[in-house]
């Protein structure tokens, strides 16, 4: 049994990680009693599980994940998202509206733009996903449905788990010191509602830094610091042009 | 990962609400091109070439020269043509084949800029008229999009200028028994007018604003789009509005001045860059 | 339209060739991955005089749905050429060579993703040769692999491509473009490096079977060099990252079965 890489080794497709009686998880695959690097990545071996950590590559769906989708064609019963993945996401009527709601429709009478249009973003649940057909959302849970107002940036998918920290120490960090609204999708979109653009921008900002460098040491300490640095620079603006 | 190119409706109004503050989403006054760069000499077999960034926005543009027969129309007359290919590398929304309107648009304006302003001497060189009615020189500038980030009009304009400049064609004799015209290895400049070479400004009109030098997410919500095409001597030799929308007249001539400031720090540019090559 | 230009006596003089290589060398490779901002991944390579930009889109969905299969990626390849890449100005529309170009380079690939992961999609790759000057269509393979590496493509392995070639009786590695016209033989190759499986194999000329095999053997050695270049180029866009990760933070990360 032989591990051929140190961890958090850059690999990329092809390179052999292990040799023996090792799992290949996300990232790798197996041939014979060997386990290989199928993407470029960090990788990574924890006891008998050998994985990479993809840098670079889109979103691919999973039950239970929420994401951030924006409507790209409204169908008779049902909408049609982007949700920056292979496959678009379906969205029926009856996975958006509340039952009791859904009483009072019929397709031939209602038109589906009346609740959602080209362009809307929605932050939804992927509750049915294989490989036969699309994925299909609904928005039933609390805090799901319809955005409006703020912005929306994207990052790389691999990143959301920096952005959200362990536990959710790195996000409640970020809306507790800018006091905004942001809501994190599994694909890489996120939704950001502050009172005015400078908080908006702060947040954008931490963001993108914690994508760059995302697989260091210490990460959530030096966001924090940083915005408070930014609030101050912020600040002192304000002063100077009132 | 999709070929979608619908834009959100917060995306939409966030563009729209920055503007109402002065402010573009990518931080810039609405009186301010990207960052931008010319290398040329980009490509060693082409005549003459150049490789523009504007912002992500990237464009490779060559030229090639050949010796054949002039429109039947213009038989004293070299012959300049200009094709634009807005290849599949460059977006999700490009589609392989053909070039289509938009490509087709592009070409013509750059084409009328260079043609109009007659920066090309295409009638009186006798190394671009050989014999009349039969052997001219033929001048092809073809402009492919690697990246399409917005402004495709002036990252184009901006490169034909630089690969025209650059352009060195082999010298042609006339053989007077065979009536065939034979290039030789030496090189010559392409004869150009310098002061006559256009440069273009592009305008986005969102709401009541104009923005100049549109990115791509502001192209997806302009109303309106004009290119003004101007050279070096401040003559405007092409003017394209663009897009399903309007301009009110009296932004037009305020627009127009604004492109002339921003041409003149073009022209500069460019004047430094060919000459370091 | 008549031309200066003169046929060289000898492409191979006592073991050195018109551009001062020798027999065995490749011409001076440089890669670079990501090198566009729209695509999904994306890659520019430098081979000799070539100089050739690959860009990938996907896997997305595929429209018309009835081109789909229900069971895997379909790949899409368009190798095509600039009008200024080659010395006498080529037409812009695609060439019968350039329609075959793409079909090989697709098969040449192909068999290194796994398709299997995306059913009902298409995974374009787009080839854009600047410049030609002798084995594009391999140095196109090469820009490709890395291009599809940079999407986050899953790969079995990178696929590394060279051509092998007979010039004055000679059999040598990476012909440019005069060795490719006045030669005797050209051979492009491409193989997925570490299996040792050869996806694309083409010859043109006349070769002995002794030849072939000297042919085969050293293009072989020749996709080792470029597998190599191909990594660094890989490796290189990240290096800068430091990589000491919070432990707590891998367990949070889902550890899933491929």
């Amino acid at each position: 049994m032989t591990i051929f890489i140190e961890k958090h080794t850059i690999v990329v497709p092809g390179t052999l990680l292990a040799r023996g009686d090792y799992r290949a998880m996300r990232g790798t695959f197996q041939d014979g009693d060997e386990i290989f690097s199928s993407v470029v990545g960090l990788a990574d071996a924890r006891g008998q599980y050998v994985s990479v950590v993809p840098l670079q590559g889109g979103y691919y769906p999973a039950e239970e994940d929420v994401v951030i989708g924006v409507v790209t064609g409204v169908g008779l019963t049902s909408w049609h998202l982007d949700i920056r993945a292979p496959y678009d996401g379906i969205l029926s009527v009856s996975n958006f509206l509340e039952r009791d709601r859904e009483r009072g429709f019929t397709p031939r009478e209602t038109d589906l733009t009346k609740f959602l249009t080209v362009g809307d973003a929605i932050f939804a649940k992927i509750i049915v996903f294989d490989r036969t057909r699309d994925p299909l959302l609904n928005t039933h849970d609390r805090g799901l449905g319809k955005l409006t107002g703020g912005r929306i940036i994207e990052i790389l998918p691999s990143k959301v788990p920096r952005i959200i920290g362990r536990k959710g120490s790195m996000i409640n960090m970020l809306k507790r010191e800018t006091k905004t609204r942001i809501l994190v999708g599994q694909n890489g979109r996120i939704w950001i509602h502050g009172k005015n653009f400078e908080d908006e921008f702060l947040v954008v900002f931490a963001m993108q830094k914690i994508e760059r460098e995302a697989h260091t040491a210490g990460l959530t300490d030096r966001i924090a610091e940083l915005i408070r640095e930014e609030k101050v620079k912020i600040e002192t603006r304000r002063h100077e042009n009132a | 990962m999709t070929s979608h190119e619908v834009i959100s409706v917060i995306e939409r109004r966030h563009i729209i609400s920055l503007l109402e503050h002065g402010k573009r989403f990518d931080g810039r006054a609405v009186t301010e091109f990207r960052p931008h760069e010319i290398e040329v000499g980009f490509i060693k077999k082409a005549d003459g070439s150049a490789h523009v960034r504007l912002g992500n926005t990237q464009v490779v543009v060559g030229v090639k020269t050949d010796v054949g027969t002039p429109f039947p129309d213009t038989p004293d007359t070299a012959v300049f043509t200009t094709v634009a290919e807005l290849i599949p590398l460059a977006s999700p929304t490009f589609e392989p084949g053909p070039p289509n309107e938009n490509a087709v648009e592009l070409a013509r304006v750059v084409d009328r800029g260079v043609r109009e302003s007659k920066c090309i001497d295409l009638t009186t060189s006798a190394d671009m008229v050989f014999i009349a009615g039969e052997k001219v020189r033929i001048v092809f500038l073809d402009m492919y999009i690697l990246d399409y980030d917005g402004n495709l009009f002036d990252a184009c304009a901006l490169g034909a200028a630089a690969a025209l400049l650059t352009t060195k064609i082999k010298k042609g004799s006339v053989n007077t028994e065979t009536g065939e015209v034979e290039l030789l290895d030496e090189r010559i400049p392409l004869p150009l007018a310098r002061e006559k070479v256009p440069v273009s400004t592009t305008f986005a009109r969102i709401n009541q604003y104009q923005v100049i030098d549109p990115c791509l997410a502001e192209e997806r919500v302009m109303d309106g789009r004009i290119t003004f095409s101007i050279t070096e001597e401040e003559n405007i030799v092409a003017v394209q509005k663009g897009q399903p929308g309007y301009f009110h007249y009296e932004d037009i001539l305020t627009m127009c001045k604004l492109a002339q400031e921003k041409i003149s720090e073009l022209q500069k540019l460019l004047r430094s860059e060919v000459e370091k090559s | 339209m008549p031309n200066n230009k003169k046929k060289p006596k000898h492409l191979i003089k006592d073991g050195i060739r018109l551009d001062g290589r020798t027999a065995k060398e490749l011409r001076p490779t440089h890669m670079e991955v990501e090198v566009l901002h729209r695509a999904d991944g994306s890659a520019l390579i430098e081979m000799g005089r070539n100089k050739i930009v690959v860009a990938v889109y996907g896997p997305r969905e595929l429209h018309p749905k009835h081109f789909a299969r229900p069971d895997r990626a379909v790949i899409r390849c368009i190798y095509r050429m600039a009008t200024f890449s080659v010395d006498e100005r080529k037409s812009p529309a695609p060439a019968r060579r350039e329609i075959e170009i793409s079909k090989v380079i697709r098969e040449a690939l192909e068999p290194a993703i796994f398709v299997e992961y995306f059913p009902r999609t298409t995974i374009d790759i787009y080839i854009e040769v600047l410049q030609a000057d002798g084995g594009s269509r391999c140095a196109s393979i090469n820009a490709a692999s890395l291009a599809l590496a940079n999407a986050g493509i899953p790969m079995r392995d990178l696929v590394s491509a060279v051509a092998a070639g007979k010039i004055d009786g000679q059999i040598v590695l990476d012909l440019n473009d005069i060795e490719d016209k006045e030669g005797e033989g050209d051979m492009p190759m491409a193989i997925i490096p570490r299996a040792k499986k050869i996806t694309l194999l083409q010859l043109d000329g006349t070769f002995t079977p002794t030849e072939f095999e000297e042919a085969i053997n050293i293009a072989i050695d020749g996709t080792e060099q470029i597998y190599q270049l191909q990594r660094e180029a890989l490796v290189k866009k990240y290096a800068d990252i430091r990589h000491e990760v919070e432990p707590e933070l891998i367990e949070e990360e889902e550890v899933e079965e491929d």
